[in-house]
């Protein structure tokens, strides 16, 4: 396959990723505004050309524990829902993260609470960065802002999950999921086989034990002492990660007075803010976190030391302000504007919100 | 006669530890079935030659340990998911054999959907299912296969089907559907039954790598301790009581 341009939606786009990626599995559940994924790979059959394996599952329960299976024999899988599958989700992902399995979960999100509304929202970062399951762990979370984006973070989500052996979530909602963008495609990667994982990434993988000891894949430690160590070694990789994978985007930093900060599809809704207020003569950038774990700390800080106030523009009631917040350091103000429950804001609102939350008022 | 003696006199060996069988010491309670039903898949794997292409998964319970004792590669799962985690490797290891050995908690309870979901879709896995109607690893709390009036610790006064329900009979009903090949009840109590308990096992696993479909292995099993009763008495129990309730034999097999 040659590099090409096509124009397509988000989620489709998704399977095409996974299979140029040389993914070995989807496991899946369809659950709206993200069904197109699995739609698009059946169509596709990549069984009948990469040899990769996509199954319907039963369940979000379902799909995340065949994940498990897959992962456990060294492969590259992936699944996605969208934010109440995704809860149903968490008890297996902590088991990934305990048992140091690498994996891909794209979550579409919807508003929320409960079911909710199919509308897309960002009301998940939350369960995303802080509480995707039980226990001291951690997802690796990247959140696209576009089509291109989508593609994009499909291979890096899998780098990621394999160098860090942990799962990686692309958190993104159901505006990007929908949308139709132009997206550029790369060339085609192929599959690795047992011998190639084994060589980069280490022989932990449940191959079957040939000239080698057994291999377990397991989180259950009875004993707290080995546990603990367990917790060091998880941790130890989360403090690599935060050195070296912040990923962010600046556009117009460097004179600012003020500063939004936002991530998906609110920060494309920002960057047209930004824009607005520049033409009237207000010296306002964007900071767009690419990576939410790690999270952009200290850009932020370092811009909270030179700025008059930061705006956080996020389609929830205020989830990664507080974060935000902590980067800052109380240095400077750190105000929050957010459409929610499927509504999204437009980009006048968040100019008028960042007139009347700091700009007007610091006159 | 001492154990060096034993093992210094090869020319009369006639029976020994499968290799596959670790040197680990066993957290099993005396009495307990685990043990013996892990010799004898440690033996079907080695008879057939499969140490090197086996896979099992043991999921929450008391044998969330079994891969300390069997010398393959094993995953955990999570607690009822075993068989959607077996299904997970068995698709992108079409060629290995994949089985679960799972408790009646585990496999009847919280596992149910997962259970019956892989042997609708016909997974070329092997399910072993040690059925002892009672929660054993969290102390002896009620199964959904516990019997009527049967005490445990969250059926003080024995199980009443008014407010619990009835036994569920789990191999009964995957025995229905048509992905599942071959459904068998076996026992370990005595010499004779863990003769026939290895050849379902051996046959479970020749289907798995046929491709013929979801083989479920039940093993009606003792848990002394969980019981209450001293290792003879829980076998005479089980005989008397769980036997009767889940009587051996094949109940599927095409």
């Amino acid at each position: 396959m040659k590099q090409e341009v096509r124009l397509m939606k988000g989620n489709e786009v998704i399977a095409e990723a996974a299979v140029r990626a040389g993914c070995d599995a989807y496991f899946g559940y369809p659950i709206t505004p993200q069904t197109e994924v699995i739609e698009t790979l059946m169509e596709m059959r990549p069984w009948e050309t990469t040899g990769m394996v996509v199954l319907q599952a039963e369940s979000e329960i379902a799909s995340i524990n065949m994940v498990y299976g897959a992962a456990a024999c060294g492969k590259k899988v992936m699944t996605s829902s969208s934010s109440p599958g995704i809860s149903l989700m968490g008890e297996g992902i902590s088991y990934m993260a305990g048992a140091q399995l690498p994996c891909v979960i794209l979550n579409v999100q919807r508003g929320g609470p409960g079911l909710g509304t199919i509308q897309p929202a960002q009301s998940d970062y939350f369960q995303a960065i802080k509480a995707g399951g039980h226990g001291d762990f951690r997802m690796l979370v990247l959140a696209p802002n576009s089509v291109q984006e989508m593609y994009d973070h499909v291979f890096l989500a899998f780098e990621l999950a394999f160098r860090y052996r942990n799962p990686v979530m692309i958190l993104s909602d159901g505006v990007i999921g929908q949308m139709m963008e132009k997206v550029e495609l790369s060339e085609a990667v192929r599959r690795l086989t047992d011998e190639e994982v084994t060589e980069r990434y280490g022989d932990w993988a449940l191959t079957g034990r040939h000239h080698r000891n057994r291999n377990i894949v397991t989180s259950v430690q009875l004993d707290p002492h080995i546990q603990e160590g367990v917790n060091d070694t998880l941790l130890e990789k989360y403090r690599r990660a935060e050195r070296e994978e912040v990923r962010y985007e600046s556009t117009d930093c460097d004179d600012a007075d003020y500063v939004i900060v936002a991530y998906g599809s609110a920060a494309r809704i920002s960057s047209k803010a930004v824009e607005m207020a520049r033409e009237e003569g207000h010296r306002v950038g964007l900071l767009r976190p690419i990576t939410l774990y790690p999270f952009p700390t200290a850009p932020i800080r370092e811009l909270a030391g030179r700025v008059k106030g930061i705006l956080t523009v996020e389609m929830s009631t205020g989830q990664m302000v507080e974060d935000v917040r902590l980067s800052a350091g109380c240095s400077v103000p750190v105000e929050y504007y957010g459409r929610y429950g499927g509504m999204i804001p437009t980009p006048g609102e968040v100019y008028e919100a960042l007139k009347t939350l700091l700009i007007e008022k610091q006159a | 006669m001492s154990m060096a003696e034993v093992c210094n006199a090869n020319e009369q060996l006639v029976y020994a530890k499968n290799s596959l069988v670790t040197d680990n010491v066993m957290h099993y309670c005396p009495g307990c079935s685990h043990g013996t039903i892990h010799k004898v898949i440690a033996e079907v794997v080695s008879d057939m030659g499969l140490e090197n292409r086996c896979i099992g998964v043991s999921p929450v319970g008391c044998s969330v340990l079994a891969y300390n004792y069997i010398d393959i590669d094993w995953a955990e799962a999570a607690h009822g998911r075993a068989c959607a985690v077996a299904t997970g490797i068995k698709r992108v290891c079409p060629d290995k054999m994949v089985f679960t050995y799972q408790g009646d908690g585990d496999l009847a309870a919280i596992g149910t959907g997962e259970t019956i979901h892989a042997c609708n879709r016909g997974e070329n896995i092997t399910v072993i299912y040690v059925n002892n109607a009672i929660y054993g690893m969290t102390g002896g709390q009620m199964s959904p296969t516990t019997l009527p009036g049967m005490v445990t610790a969250t059926s003080p006064l024995g199980r009443d089907v008014k407010l619990h329900g009835y036994p569920y009979k789990i191999g009964d009903m995957v025995a229905m559907l048509d992905g599942v090949c071959y459904v068998t009840r076996q026992a370990v109590n005595s010499p004779a039954n863990v003769r026939k308990a290895k050849k379902a096992v051996r046959t479970a696993f020749e289907n798995s790598m046929a491709g013929k479909g979801l083989s479920l292995v039940e093993f009606v099993a003792t848990c002394s301790s969980g019981w209450k009763l001293t290792p003879v008495a829980a076998n005479r129990w089980m005989e008397e009581n769980l036997f009767p309730a889940y009587p051996l034999g094949d109940i599927k097999n095409v």
